[in-house]
Protein backbone atom coordinates (compact mmCIF):
# COMPACT_ATOMS: atom_id res chain seq x y z
CA UNK A 1 0.00 0.00 0.00
CA UNK A 2 1.39 3.18 -1.04
CA UNK A 3 -0.54 5.81 1.26
CA UNK A 4 0.22 5.01 4.77
CA UNK A 5 -2.47 6.83 6.85
CA UNK A 6 -1.19 7.69 10.39
CA UNK A 7 -2.93 7.22 13.69
CA UNK A 8 -2.67 11.80 13.80
CA UNK A 9 -4.10 11.56 9.96
CA UNK A 10 -6.82 9.58 11.07
CA UNK A 11 -7.33 11.30 14.68
CA UNK A 12 -7.38 14.79 12.39
CA UNK A 13 -9.92 13.22 10.27
CA UNK A 14 -12.17 11.88 13.33
CA UNK A 15 -12.60 15.68 14.15
CA UNK A 16 -13.13 16.94 10.68
CA UNK A 17 -15.96 14.52 10.59
CA UNK A 18 -17.32 14.61 13.87
CA UNK A 19 -16.72 11.03 14.52
CA UNK A 20 -15.69 9.22 17.16
CA UNK A 21 -14.32 5.97 15.82
CA UNK A 22 -13.48 2.79 18.48
CA UNK A 23 -10.07 1.83 18.41
CA UNK A 24 -10.72 -1.31 15.82
CA UNK A 25 -12.85 0.90 13.93
CA UNK A 26 -9.51 3.22 13.55
CA UNK A 27 -7.34 0.66 12.56
CA UNK A 28 -9.86 -0.33 9.94
CA UNK A 29 -10.81 3.07 8.61
CA UNK A 30 -6.66 3.20 7.70
CA UNK A 31 -6.34 0.33 6.02
CA UNK A 32 -9.69 1.30 4.12
CA UNK A 33 -8.41 4.95 2.93
CA UNK A 34 -5.06 4.02 2.40
CA UNK A 35 -6.21 1.42 -0.30
CA UNK A 36 -9.38 4.01 -1.62
CA UNK A 37 -6.03 6.82 -1.75
CA UNK A 38 -3.94 4.33 -3.82
CA UNK A 39 -6.96 4.06 -6.51
CA UNK A 40 -7.76 7.40 -6.06
CA UNK A 41 -4.02 7.93 -6.75
CA UNK A 42 -4.43 6.59 -10.67
CA UNK A 43 -5.96 10.61 -11.47
CA UNK A 44 -2.15 11.05 -11.43
CA UNK A 45 -1.81 9.79 -14.28
CA UNK A 46 -3.47 12.33 -16.56
CA UNK A 47 -2.10 15.71 -17.11
CA UNK A 48 -4.93 18.03 -16.10
CA UNK A 49 -2.80 21.09 -16.58
CA UNK A 50 -4.70 24.37 -17.56
CA UNK A 51 -7.93 22.25 -17.48
CA UNK A 52 -10.27 24.15 -15.17
CA UNK A 53 -12.14 22.34 -12.13
CA UNK A 54 -15.69 20.98 -13.80
CA UNK A 55 -18.05 21.81 -10.41
CA UNK A 56 -21.32 22.37 -12.42
CA UNK A 57 -22.57 20.15 -15.73
CA UNK A 58 -24.13 23.45 -17.11
CA UNK A 59 -23.06 26.75 -17.21
CA UNK A 60 -26.08 28.14 -14.25
CA UNK A 61 -25.06 31.20 -12.74
CA UNK A 62 -26.50 31.78 -8.76
CA UNK A 63 -29.77 31.37 -9.28
CA UNK A 64 -31.98 34.18 -7.10
CA UNK A 65 -35.81 34.73 -6.21
CA UNK A 66 -37.51 36.68 -3.32
CA UNK A 67 -37.10 36.22 0.07
CA UNK A 68 -40.70 35.60 0.37
CA UNK A 69 -42.51 33.25 2.93
CA UNK A 70 -44.47 30.35 0.66
CA UNK A 71 -44.87 27.66 3.36
CA UNK A 72 -47.12 27.61 6.29
CA UNK A 73 -45.68 27.97 10.16
CA UNK A 74 -44.77 23.83 11.07
CA UNK A 75 -43.46 24.66 14.20
CA UNK A 76 -45.14 22.04 15.66
CA UNK A 77 -44.09 19.47 13.05
CA UNK A 78 -40.70 20.48 13.23
CA UNK A 79 -40.31 20.58 16.74
CA UNK A 80 -42.12 16.90 16.54
CA UNK A 81 -38.22 15.65 15.00
CA UNK A 82 -36.57 17.16 17.87
CA UNK A 83 -34.78 14.73 20.02
CA UNK A 84 -35.59 16.91 22.97
CA UNK A 85 -37.06 19.98 23.07
CA UNK A 86 -38.55 23.03 25.82
CA UNK A 87 -40.90 25.73 25.62
CA UNK A 88 -40.88 25.71 21.90
CA UNK A 89 -37.64 25.52 21.42
CA UNK A 90 -34.43 22.91 21.05
CA UNK A 91 -32.97 21.53 23.93
CA UNK A 92 -29.42 21.21 23.50
CA UNK A 93 -26.16 20.36 25.91
CA UNK A 94 -24.71 23.03 27.60
CA UNK A 95 -22.22 24.96 25.39
CA UNK A 96 -20.03 26.85 27.82
CA UNK A 97 -19.70 26.88 31.57
CA UNK B 1 -55.28 -10.77 -16.06
CA UNK B 2 -54.05 -9.93 -12.63
CA UNK B 3 -52.95 -6.49 -11.70
CA UNK B 4 -49.84 -7.57 -10.52
CA UNK B 5 -49.10 -8.35 -14.28
CA UNK B 6 -50.11 -4.93 -15.66
CA UNK B 7 -48.24 -2.22 -16.36
CA UNK B 8 -48.49 1.33 -14.31
CA UNK B 9 -50.59 2.80 -17.84
CA UNK B 10 -52.67 -0.44 -18.30
CA UNK B 11 -53.64 0.12 -14.63
CA UNK B 12 -54.79 3.52 -14.75
CA UNK B 13 -56.89 2.42 -18.13
CA UNK B 14 -58.48 0.03 -16.40
CA UNK B 15 -59.42 2.28 -13.65
CA UNK B 16 -60.33 4.91 -16.57
CA UNK B 17 -62.96 2.42 -18.41
CA UNK B 18 -64.31 1.93 -14.53
CA UNK B 19 -62.95 -2.26 -15.14
CA UNK B 20 -61.39 -1.74 -11.61
CA UNK B 21 -61.50 1.33 -9.25
CA UNK B 22 -58.14 3.02 -7.40
CA UNK B 23 -59.23 1.34 -3.96
CA UNK B 24 -59.42 -1.91 -5.64
CA UNK B 25 -55.70 -1.64 -7.24
CA UNK B 26 -54.09 -0.29 -3.93
CA UNK B 27 -56.15 -2.98 -2.01
CA UNK B 28 -54.30 -5.81 -4.26
CA UNK B 29 -51.17 -4.43 -4.03
CA UNK B 30 -51.44 -4.33 -0.26
CA UNK B 31 -52.67 -7.71 -0.42
CA UNK B 32 -49.14 -9.02 -2.45
CA UNK B 33 -47.53 -7.17 -0.19
CA UNK B 34 -48.48 -8.97 3.20
CA UNK B 35 -48.16 -12.12 1.13
CA UNK B 36 -44.70 -11.57 0.10
CA UNK B 37 -42.46 -8.90 1.34
CA UNK B 38 -41.58 -10.99 3.86
CA UNK B 39 -39.51 -13.03 1.24
CA UNK B 40 -37.90 -10.35 -0.65
CA UNK B 41 -37.93 -7.07 2.52
CA UNK B 42 -38.53 -4.07 -0.52
CA UNK B 43 -40.44 -1.99 1.78
CA UNK B 44 -39.35 -0.33 5.12
CA UNK B 45 -42.54 1.42 5.71
CA UNK B 46 -45.81 0.11 4.18
CA UNK B 47 -48.47 2.71 4.29
CA UNK B 48 -51.97 0.88 4.29
CA UNK B 49 -54.02 3.35 5.74
CA UNK B 50 -52.75 6.45 3.95
CA UNK B 51 -52.77 4.19 0.59
CA UNK B 52 -56.62 4.14 0.89
CA UNK B 53 -57.00 7.20 2.12
CA UNK B 54 -55.28 8.63 -0.86
CA UNK B 55 -57.28 5.73 -3.17
CA UNK B 56 -60.78 6.75 -2.41
CA UNK B 57 -59.71 10.22 -3.00
CA UNK B 58 -58.16 9.73 -6.07
CA UNK B 59 -61.11 7.52 -7.08
CA UNK B 60 -63.25 10.36 -6.42
CA UNK B 61 -61.36 13.02 -8.87
CA UNK B 62 -61.55 10.15 -11.69
CA UNK B 63 -65.28 9.74 -11.38
CA UNK B 64 -65.81 13.60 -10.82
CA UNK B 65 -63.05 13.57 -14.47
CA UNK B 66 -61.15 15.97 -12.14
CA UNK B 67 -57.78 13.26 -12.93
CA UNK B 68 -58.24 12.23 -16.26
CA UNK B 69 -53.72 11.60 -16.65
CA UNK B 70 -52.09 8.34 -17.52
CA UNK B 71 -51.06 7.56 -14.30
CA UNK B 72 -54.40 8.48 -11.95
CA UNK B 73 -55.21 5.90 -9.48
CA UNK B 74 -51.85 3.66 -9.92
CA UNK B 75 -50.17 2.56 -6.63
CA UNK B 76 -46.37 3.11 -6.62
CA UNK B 77 -43.51 3.09 -4.46
CA UNK B 78 -41.40 5.69 -2.99
CA UNK B 79 -37.68 5.67 -1.76
CA UNK B 80 -36.80 6.08 1.24
CA UNK B 81 -34.76 9.22 0.64
CA UNK B 82 -37.43 11.27 -0.47
CA UNK B 83 -39.40 12.91 2.31
CA UNK B 84 -43.13 12.31 2.80
CA UNK B 85 -45.38 14.66 4.97
CA UNK B 86 -46.40 11.95 8.03
CA UNK B 87 -45.02 9.25 6.52
CA UNK B 88 -41.66 7.81 7.87
CA UNK B 89 -38.92 8.51 6.31
CA UNK B 90 -35.53 7.01 7.03
CA UNK B 91 -32.74 6.74 4.44
CA UNK B 92 -32.32 3.54 5.41
CA UNK B 93 -30.07 4.71 8.42
CA UNK B 94 -30.47 4.22 12.48
CA UNK B 95 -30.13 7.94 12.32
CA UNK B 96 -33.23 8.83 10.46
CA UNK B 97 -35.10 6.06 12.53
CA UNK B 98 -38.11 8.10 13.91
CA UNK B 99 -37.74 11.23 11.05
CA UNK B 100 -41.30 11.64 9.97
CA UNK B 101 -41.11 15.10 7.53
CA UNK B 102 -42.98 18.08 8.00
CA UNK B 103 -43.03 18.39 3.87
CA UNK B 104 -43.01 16.18 0.87
CA UNK B 105 -40.64 15.81 -1.83
CA UNK B 106 -41.29 17.44 -5.11
CA UNK B 107 -40.90 14.45 -7.19
CA UNK B 108 -43.66 12.93 -5.03
CA UNK B 109 -45.97 16.22 -5.31
CA UNK B 110 -45.76 15.72 -8.75
CA UNK B 111 -47.17 12.11 -8.59
CA UNK B 112 -49.34 12.72 -6.23
CA UNK B 113 -50.67 15.52 -8.45
CA UNK B 114 -51.01 12.69 -11.42
CA UNK B 115 -53.28 10.71 -9.40
CA UNK B 116 -50.56 8.65 -8.00
CA UNK B 117 -51.32 6.35 -4.53
CA UNK B 118 -48.62 6.09 -2.61
CA UNK B 119 -48.08 2.30 -1.01
CA UNK B 120 -44.82 3.14 1.22
CA UNK B 121 -41.52 3.76 1.35
CA UNK B 122 -38.91 1.81 0.33
CA UNK B 123 -35.50 -0.23 0.98
CA UNK B 124 -32.17 1.00 0.02
CA UNK B 125 -28.34 1.21 0.87
CA UNK B 126 -28.21 3.40 4.16
CA UNK B 127 -28.25 6.94 2.72
CA UNK B 128 -27.71 5.93 -1.30
CA UNK B 129 -24.70 4.24 -0.43
CA UNK B 130 -23.98 1.09 -1.96
CA UNK B 131 -25.04 -1.37 -4.93
CA UNK B 132 -26.82 -4.06 -3.21
CA UNK B 133 -29.42 -2.90 -0.72
CA UNK B 134 -27.00 -4.68 1.97
CA UNK B 135 -26.02 -1.38 3.86
CA UNK B 136 -29.44 -0.80 5.09
CA UNK B 137 -30.20 -0.64 9.12
CA UNK B 138 -33.44 -2.40 8.35
CA UNK B 139 -32.15 -5.22 6.43
CA UNK B 140 -31.13 -6.66 3.47
CA UNK B 141 -33.30 -6.26 0.11
CA UNK B 142 -33.81 -10.12 -2.15
CA UNK B 143 -33.90 -10.14 -5.68
CA UNK B 144 -36.86 -11.60 -6.66
CA UNK B 145 -35.47 -13.49 -9.17
CA UNK B 146 -33.00 -15.57 -7.30
CA UNK B 147 -33.39 -14.45 -3.36
CA UNK B 148 -29.97 -15.74 -2.49
CA UNK B 149 -28.77 -12.57 -4.66
CA UNK B 150 -29.26 -8.92 -4.16
CA UNK B 151 -31.35 -6.44 -5.86
CA UNK B 152 -28.46 -4.35 -6.66
CA UNK B 153 -28.79 -0.69 -5.43
CA UNK B 154 -29.12 2.10 -3.57
CA UNK B 155 -32.36 1.86 -5.11
CA UNK B 156 -32.51 -2.24 -4.57
CA UNK B 157 -35.94 -2.14 -2.45
CA UNK B 158 -37.87 0.12 -4.86
CA UNK B 159 -36.42 -1.88 -8.55
CA UNK B 160 -37.28 -5.63 -6.51
CA UNK B 161 -40.95 -4.23 -5.92
CA UNK B 162 -41.01 -3.67 -9.14
CA UNK B 163 -39.84 -6.80 -10.06
CA UNK B 164 -41.39 -8.39 -7.52
CA UNK B 165 -45.30 -7.30 -8.66
CA UNK B 166 -45.41 -5.37 -4.61
CA UNK B 167 -46.22 -1.78 -6.86
CA UNK B 168 -47.27 -0.81 -10.23
CA UNK B 169 -44.11 1.37 -10.46
CA UNK B 170 -41.58 3.08 -8.11
CA UNK B 171 -39.71 5.82 -7.84
CA UNK B 172 -35.38 5.30 -7.06
CA UNK B 173 -32.65 8.01 -7.32
CA UNK B 174 -29.28 7.61 -9.06
CA UNK B 175 -26.14 8.86 -7.96
CA UNK B 176 -23.60 6.67 -9.80
CA UNK B 177 -26.02 4.04 -11.17
CA UNK B 178 -28.59 3.49 -8.26
CA UNK B 179 -31.45 3.41 -10.67
CA UNK B 180 -30.36 1.54 -13.34
CA UNK B 181 -28.15 -1.26 -12.05
CA UNK B 182 -31.03 -2.85 -9.82
CA UNK B 183 -33.14 -2.40 -12.77
CA UNK B 184 -30.61 -3.97 -14.43
CA UNK B 185 -29.88 -6.74 -11.48
CA UNK B 186 -34.53 -7.36 -11.30
CA UNK B 187 -35.57 -7.14 -14.86
CA UNK B 188 -36.97 -4.04 -15.07
CA UNK B 189 -36.29 -0.39 -16.59
CA UNK B 190 -34.78 2.65 -14.76
CA UNK B 191 -34.02 5.56 -16.35
CA UNK B 192 -31.82 8.50 -14.74
CA UNK B 193 -32.88 11.58 -16.50
CA UNK B 194 -30.55 15.14 -17.55
CA UNK B 195 -29.36 16.41 -14.48
CA UNK B 196 -31.79 18.86 -13.38
CA UNK B 197 -34.55 17.68 -15.10
CA UNK B 198 -36.19 15.80 -11.48
CA UNK B 199 -36.28 18.42 -8.91
CA UNK B 200 -34.44 17.20 -5.82
CA UNK B 201 -36.28 19.43 -3.01
CA UNK B 202 -37.21 16.91 -0.54
CA UNK B 203 -34.79 13.79 -1.79
CA UNK B 204 -32.34 13.41 1.55
CA UNK B 205 -28.79 14.66 -0.30
CA UNK B 206 -26.43 12.35 -0.62
CA UNK B 207 -24.17 13.80 -3.88
CA UNK B 208 -25.56 16.95 -5.13
CA UNK B 209 -23.76 17.67 -7.92
CA UNK B 210 -24.74 13.69 -8.83
CA UNK B 211 -28.27 12.65 -7.77
CA UNK B 212 -31.28 12.84 -9.58
CA UNK B 213 -34.57 10.77 -9.22
CA UNK B 214 -36.40 9.17 -11.69
CA UNK B 215 -38.45 6.29 -12.87
CA UNK B 216 -38.14 2.01 -12.07
CA UNK B 217 -41.08 0.84 -14.32
CA UNK B 218 -42.11 -2.47 -15.92
CA UNK B 219 -41.94 -1.38 -19.66
CA UNK B 220 -40.44 1.73 -21.34
CA UNK B 221 -44.21 3.34 -22.10
CA UNK B 222 -44.10 3.54 -18.08
CA UNK B 223 -40.95 5.12 -17.66
CA UNK B 224 -41.75 7.81 -20.26
CA UNK B 225 -45.51 8.65 -18.86
CA UNK B 226 -44.23 8.64 -15.45
CA UNK B 227 -40.63 11.03 -16.30
CA UNK B 228 -43.31 13.25 -17.91
CA UNK B 229 -45.05 13.05 -14.91
CA UNK B 230 -42.27 14.27 -12.65
CA UNK B 231 -40.16 16.00 -14.51
CA UNK B 232 -41.01 20.13 -13.40
CA UNK B 233 -38.99 23.38 -12.58
CA UNK B 234 -38.37 24.15 -9.69
CA UNK B 235 -37.55 27.11 -7.85
CA UNK B 236 -36.90 25.07 -4.74
CA UNK B 237 -33.92 23.47 -6.23
CA UNK B 238 -31.23 25.81 -7.58
CA UNK B 239 -30.13 23.51 -9.76
CA UNK B 240 -33.70 22.88 -11.61
CA UNK B 241 -33.62 23.26 -15.38
CA UNK B 242 -36.11 24.95 -17.39
CA UNK B 243 -37.17 22.22 -20.02
CA UNK B 244 -39.96 23.08 -22.44
CA UNK B 245 -39.37 19.20 -24.11
CA UNK B 246 -40.90 16.97 -21.46
CA UNK B 247 -43.47 15.44 -23.58
CA UNK B 248 -41.52 12.37 -23.03
CA UNK B 249 -44.44 10.38 -24.16
CA UNK B 250 -44.58 11.53 -27.55
CA UNK B 251 -41.44 9.47 -27.94
CA UNK B 252 -43.10 5.92 -27.87
CA UNK B 253 -42.16 5.68 -31.52
CA UNK B 254 -40.76 2.79 -33.09
CA UNK B 255 -37.86 3.74 -35.33
CA UNK B 256 -34.49 3.65 -35.50
CA UNK B 257 -33.60 4.06 -39.28
CA UNK B 258 -30.72 6.38 -39.12
CA UNK B 259 -30.42 6.54 -35.15
CA UNK B 260 -26.15 6.57 -35.00
CA UNK B 261 -25.69 4.45 -32.02
CA UNK B 262 -21.81 4.09 -30.50
CA UNK B 263 -20.56 1.55 -28.41
CA UNK B 264 -17.25 1.88 -26.52
CA UNK B 265 -14.69 -0.67 -27.10
CA UNK B 266 -13.98 0.53 -23.54
CA UNK B 267 -17.12 -0.64 -22.20
CA UNK B 268 -16.40 -4.14 -23.99
CA UNK B 269 -13.27 -4.72 -22.34
CA UNK B 270 -12.01 -6.57 -19.41
CA UNK B 271 -13.93 -7.55 -16.33
CA UNK B 272 -17.30 -7.90 -18.54
CA UNK B 273 -19.32 -11.28 -18.34
CA UNK B 274 -19.41 -12.69 -21.38
CA UNK B 275 -23.09 -13.64 -21.66
CA UNK B 276 -23.76 -10.14 -20.49
CA UNK B 277 -21.74 -9.21 -23.56
CA UNK B 278 -23.12 -10.92 -25.90
CA UNK B 279 -26.53 -10.07 -24.59
CA UNK B 280 -25.73 -6.49 -25.33
CA UNK B 281 -23.95 -7.29 -28.87
CA UNK B 282 -27.61 -8.59 -30.05
CA UNK B 283 -29.44 -6.21 -28.67
CA UNK B 284 -26.95 -3.95 -30.85
CA UNK B 285 -27.49 -5.73 -34.11
CA UNK B 286 -31.17 -6.41 -33.55
CA UNK B 287 -31.38 -2.38 -33.44
CA UNK B 288 -28.72 -2.27 -36.36
CA UNK B 289 -31.45 -4.32 -38.33
CA UNK B 290 -33.82 -1.99 -37.77
CA UNK B 291 -31.86 0.51 -39.28
CA UNK B 292 -29.51 2.13 -37.18
CA UNK B 293 -26.45 2.61 -38.07
CA UNK B 294 -24.31 0.95 -35.31
CA UNK B 295 -20.35 1.74 -34.87
CA UNK B 296 -17.90 0.69 -32.51
CA UNK B 297 -15.50 3.52 -31.20
CA UNK B 298 -12.64 4.30 -28.19
CA UNK B 299 -14.77 6.56 -25.49
CA UNK B 300 -11.60 6.89 -23.40
CA UNK B 301 -10.77 7.61 -19.49
CA UNK B 302 -13.36 5.03 -18.72
CA UNK B 303 -11.19 3.39 -15.77
CA UNK B 304 -10.64 7.07 -14.52
CA UNK B 305 -14.07 7.80 -14.06
CA UNK B 306 -14.72 5.51 -10.69
CA UNK B 307 -11.87 7.29 -8.41
CA UNK B 308 -13.61 11.14 -9.93
CA UNK B 309 -16.60 9.67 -8.85
CA UNK B 310 -15.53 8.44 -5.28
CA UNK B 311 -13.59 11.62 -4.65
CA UNK B 312 -16.62 14.25 -5.63
CA UNK B 313 -18.92 11.71 -4.24
CA UNK B 314 -17.61 11.56 -0.53
CA UNK B 315 -16.32 15.04 -0.68
CA UNK B 316 -20.55 16.00 -1.22
CA UNK B 317 -21.35 13.41 1.29
CA UNK B 318 -19.44 14.71 3.98
CA UNK B 319 -20.26 17.87 3.67
CA UNK B 320 -24.23 17.00 2.98
CA UNK B 321 -24.07 14.61 6.38
CA UNK B 322 -23.15 17.23 8.74
CA UNK B 323 -26.77 18.20 9.27
CA UNK B 324 -27.31 15.23 11.13
CA UNK B 325 -25.94 16.06 14.25
CA UNK B 326 -28.40 15.36 17.10
CA UNK B 327 -30.60 17.90 17.54
CA UNK B 328 -33.10 19.21 15.15
CA UNK B 329 -34.30 15.92 13.84
CA UNK B 330 -32.96 12.06 14.24
CA UNK B 331 -31.44 10.17 16.59
CA UNK B 332 -28.97 11.80 19.55
CA UNK B 333 -27.35 9.47 21.98
CA UNK B 334 -28.11 8.53 25.27
CA UNK B 335 -25.04 9.68 26.96
CA UNK B 336 -22.55 12.26 26.71
CA UNK B 337 -20.30 15.02 27.88
CA UNK B 338 -21.24 18.16 26.37
CA UNK B 339 -21.61 19.07 23.21
CA UNK B 340 -19.35 17.95 20.94
CA UNK B 341 -19.57 14.81 22.66
CA UNK B 342 -23.27 14.53 21.95
CA UNK B 343 -22.33 14.95 17.92
CA UNK B 344 -19.56 12.20 17.78
CA UNK B 345 -21.88 9.88 20.02
CA UNK B 346 -24.94 10.83 17.94
CA UNK B 347 -23.11 10.27 14.52
CA UNK B 348 -21.17 7.50 15.21
CA UNK B 349 -23.75 5.80 16.51
CA UNK B 350 -26.22 6.49 14.13
CA UNK B 351 -24.59 6.01 11.14
CA UNK B 352 -23.52 2.60 9.53
CA UNK B 353 -19.97 1.49 8.35
CA UNK B 354 -20.70 2.29 4.51
CA UNK B 355 -21.31 5.79 5.83
CA UNK B 356 -18.83 6.09 8.03
CA UNK B 357 -16.01 5.25 5.96
CA UNK B 358 -17.18 7.59 3.02
CA UNK B 359 -17.83 10.76 5.46
CA UNK B 360 -13.86 10.07 6.42
CA UNK B 361 -12.55 9.89 3.11
CA UNK B 362 -15.07 13.18 2.04
CA UNK B 363 -13.35 14.62 5.37
CA UNK B 364 -9.68 13.91 4.02
CA UNK B 365 -9.83 14.84 0.31
CA UNK B 366 -11.32 18.55 0.95
CA UNK B 367 -8.76 18.76 4.47
CA UNK B 368 -6.30 21.87 3.93
CA UNK B 369 -3.34 20.49 2.62
CA UNK B 370 -5.19 17.43 0.30
CA UNK B 371 -8.05 19.55 -0.91
CA UNK B 372 -5.91 20.24 -4.49
CA UNK B 373 -4.26 17.35 -4.80
CA UNK B 374 -7.48 14.91 -4.63
CA UNK B 375 -10.79 17.06 -4.49
CA UNK B 376 -9.57 19.62 -7.05
CA UNK B 377 -7.81 17.13 -9.17
CA UNK B 378 -11.15 14.99 -9.46
CA UNK B 379 -12.80 18.06 -10.76
CA UNK B 380 -10.30 18.49 -13.48
CA UNK B 381 -10.48 14.63 -14.44
CA UNK B 382 -14.62 15.83 -14.50
CA UNK B 383 -13.88 18.30 -16.99
CA UNK B 384 -12.70 15.48 -19.31
CA UNK B 385 -14.57 13.05 -18.90
CA UNK B 386 -17.48 15.40 -20.35
CA UNK B 387 -15.01 16.28 -22.84
CA UNK B 388 -14.81 12.87 -24.06
CA UNK B 389 -18.67 12.74 -23.84
CA UNK B 390 -19.29 15.58 -26.24
CA UNK B 391 -16.93 14.28 -28.70
CA UNK B 392 -18.78 10.94 -28.67
CA UNK B 393 -22.09 13.10 -28.75
CA UNK B 394 -20.72 15.03 -32.23
CA UNK B 395 -21.00 11.12 -34.17
CA UNK B 396 -23.38 9.42 -32.35
CA UNK B 397 -27.50 9.87 -31.24
CA UNK B 398 -27.06 6.92 -28.52
CA UNK B 399 -24.41 5.23 -27.03
CA UNK B 400 -24.83 1.75 -25.87
CA UNK B 401 -23.26 -0.69 -23.69
CA UNK B 402 -23.78 -2.74 -20.55
CA UNK B 403 -25.28 -1.57 -17.24
CA UNK B 404 -23.24 -3.81 -14.73
CA UNK B 405 -20.14 -6.18 -15.83
CA UNK B 406 -22.13 -9.08 -14.38
CA UNK B 407 -25.98 -10.55 -13.63
CA UNK B 408 -26.86 -9.65 -9.50
CA UNK B 409 -23.73 -11.02 -7.23
CA UNK B 410 -24.72 -13.40 -4.42
CA UNK B 411 -25.85 -11.68 -0.86
CA UNK B 412 -22.79 -11.23 1.05
CA UNK B 413 -20.36 -11.11 -1.43
CA UNK B 414 -19.93 -7.25 -2.26
CA UNK B 415 -19.48 -6.50 1.14
CA UNK B 416 -16.42 -8.04 1.43
CA UNK B 417 -14.46 -5.88 -0.42
CA UNK B 418 -15.45 -1.97 -0.88
CA UNK B 419 -13.18 -1.51 -4.15
CA UNK B 420 -14.62 -4.62 -5.82
CA UNK B 421 -18.08 -3.48 -5.45
CA UNK B 422 -16.88 0.08 -6.17
CA UNK B 423 -15.69 -1.37 -9.88
CA UNK B 424 -19.63 -2.58 -10.45
CA UNK B 425 -20.37 0.74 -11.38
CA UNK B 426 -18.08 1.26 -13.83
CA UNK B 427 -20.32 1.83 -16.96
CA UNK B 428 -22.73 3.55 -15.22
CA UNK B 429 -20.73 6.09 -12.90
CA UNK B 430 -19.28 8.79 -15.63
CA UNK B 431 -23.33 9.39 -17.03
CA UNK B 432 -23.69 11.25 -13.36
CA UNK B 433 -20.45 13.15 -13.35
CA UNK B 434 -21.73 14.03 -17.38
CA UNK B 435 -24.98 14.87 -16.11
CA UNK B 436 -26.05 12.96 -19.06
CA UNK B 437 -29.48 10.55 -19.07
CA UNK B 438 -29.09 6.53 -19.01
CA UNK B 439 -31.83 4.40 -19.15
CA UNK B 440 -31.39 0.58 -18.27
CA UNK B 441 -33.64 -2.18 -20.01
CA UNK B 442 -33.74 -5.91 -19.88
CA UNK B 443 -31.56 -7.74 -23.03
CA UNK B 444 -31.29 -11.22 -22.44
CA UNK B 445 -31.28 -14.17 -18.75
CA UNK B 446 -27.86 -15.58 -18.43
CA UNK B 447 -27.62 -19.26 -17.79
CA UNK B 448 -28.29 -18.92 -13.71
CA UNK B 449 -31.47 -17.34 -14.72
CA UNK B 450 -30.58 -13.73 -13.91
CA UNK B 451 -31.67 -11.01 -15.90
CA UNK B 452 -29.24 -9.07 -18.05
CA UNK B 453 -29.46 -5.46 -18.60
CA UNK B 454 -28.42 -3.08 -22.00
CA UNK B 455 -27.66 0.50 -20.93
CA UNK B 456 -27.89 3.72 -23.47
CA UNK B 457 -26.48 6.68 -22.48
CA UNK B 458 -27.97 10.08 -24.67
CA UNK B 459 -26.53 13.90 -25.03
CA UNK B 460 -27.67 16.07 -21.96
CA UNK B 461 -31.68 16.77 -22.67
CA UNK B 462 -31.85 13.79 -24.85
CA UNK B 463 -34.13 11.81 -22.80
CA UNK B 464 -36.40 11.28 -26.18
CA UNK B 465 -34.05 9.78 -28.46
CA UNK B 466 -33.25 7.14 -25.35
CA UNK B 467 -37.13 6.45 -25.21
CA UNK B 468 -37.22 5.99 -29.15
CA UNK B 469 -34.40 3.74 -29.16
CA UNK B 470 -35.57 1.67 -26.08
CA UNK B 471 -38.93 1.50 -27.16
CA UNK B 472 -38.10 0.03 -30.51
CA UNK B 473 -35.65 -2.43 -29.09
CA UNK B 474 -38.48 -3.34 -26.79
CA UNK B 475 -41.04 -4.04 -29.29
CA UNK B 476 -38.27 -6.32 -31.38
CA UNK B 477 -37.21 -8.10 -28.00
CA UNK B 478 -40.99 -9.08 -26.90
CA UNK B 479 -42.45 -9.05 -23.89
CA UNK B 480 -39.42 -10.62 -20.72
CA UNK B 481 -40.13 -12.52 -17.63
CA UNK B 482 -40.94 -10.80 -14.29
CA UNK B 483 -39.20 -11.28 -11.27
CA UNK B 484 -42.57 -12.18 -9.91
CA UNK B 485 -42.47 -15.53 -12.29
CA UNK B 486 -39.39 -17.03 -10.84
CA UNK B 487 -40.54 -17.09 -7.54
CA UNK B 488 -41.15 -21.11 -7.63
CA UNK B 489 -37.28 -21.16 -8.75
CA UNK B 490 -36.15 -19.03 -5.54
CA UNK B 491 -35.25 -20.95 -2.17
CA UNK B 492 -37.53 -19.79 0.96
CA UNK B 493 -34.96 -17.18 2.72
CA UNK B 494 -34.40 -18.91 5.97
CA UNK B 495 -34.09 -15.40 7.95
CA UNK B 496 -35.69 -12.07 7.68
CA UNK B 497 -34.82 -9.21 10.18
CA UNK B 498 -38.11 -8.13 11.99
CA UNK B 499 -37.74 -4.50 11.85
CA UNK B 500 -40.17 -2.92 9.35
CA UNK B 501 -41.86 -0.18 10.54
CA UNK B 502 -45.82 0.18 10.06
Amino acid sequence: MANIISDETIEYVGILAKLELSAEEKEQAKADMGRMLDYIDKLGELDTTGVEPLSHVFPVQNVFREDVVTNSDMREELLGNAPEQKDGMFMVPRTFE
Amino acid sequence: MSITDMTAVEVAAAIRAGKMTAVEAAEAMLARIEEQDKRYNCYVTVDRAGALAQAREVQAKIRAGELTGPLAGVPVAVKDNMCTEGLLTTCSSKILGNFVPAYTAEAVLKLKEAGAVILGKTNMDEFAMGSTTETSAYGVTRNPWNTGHVPGGSSGGSAAAVAAGECCYALGSDTGGSIRQPASYCGVVGMKPTYGTVSRYGLIAYGSSLDQIGPLTKDVTDCAAVLEAIASHDEKDSTSVERQDTDFTSALVEDVKGMRIGIPNDYLGDGLDEEVKAAVLKAAADLEGKGAVVERFDLSLVEYAIPTYYTIAAAEASSNLERFDGIKYGYRTEAYAGLHSMYKKSRSEGFGEEVKRRIMLGSFVLSSGYYDAYYLKALRVKALIKKAFDEAFAKYDVILGPVAPTTAPELGYSLLDPIRMYLGDIYTIAVNLAGLPGISLPCGIDKNGLPIGLQLIGDCFQEKKLIQTAYTYERLRGGFPSGKDQEINSPEPDEKEECRHE
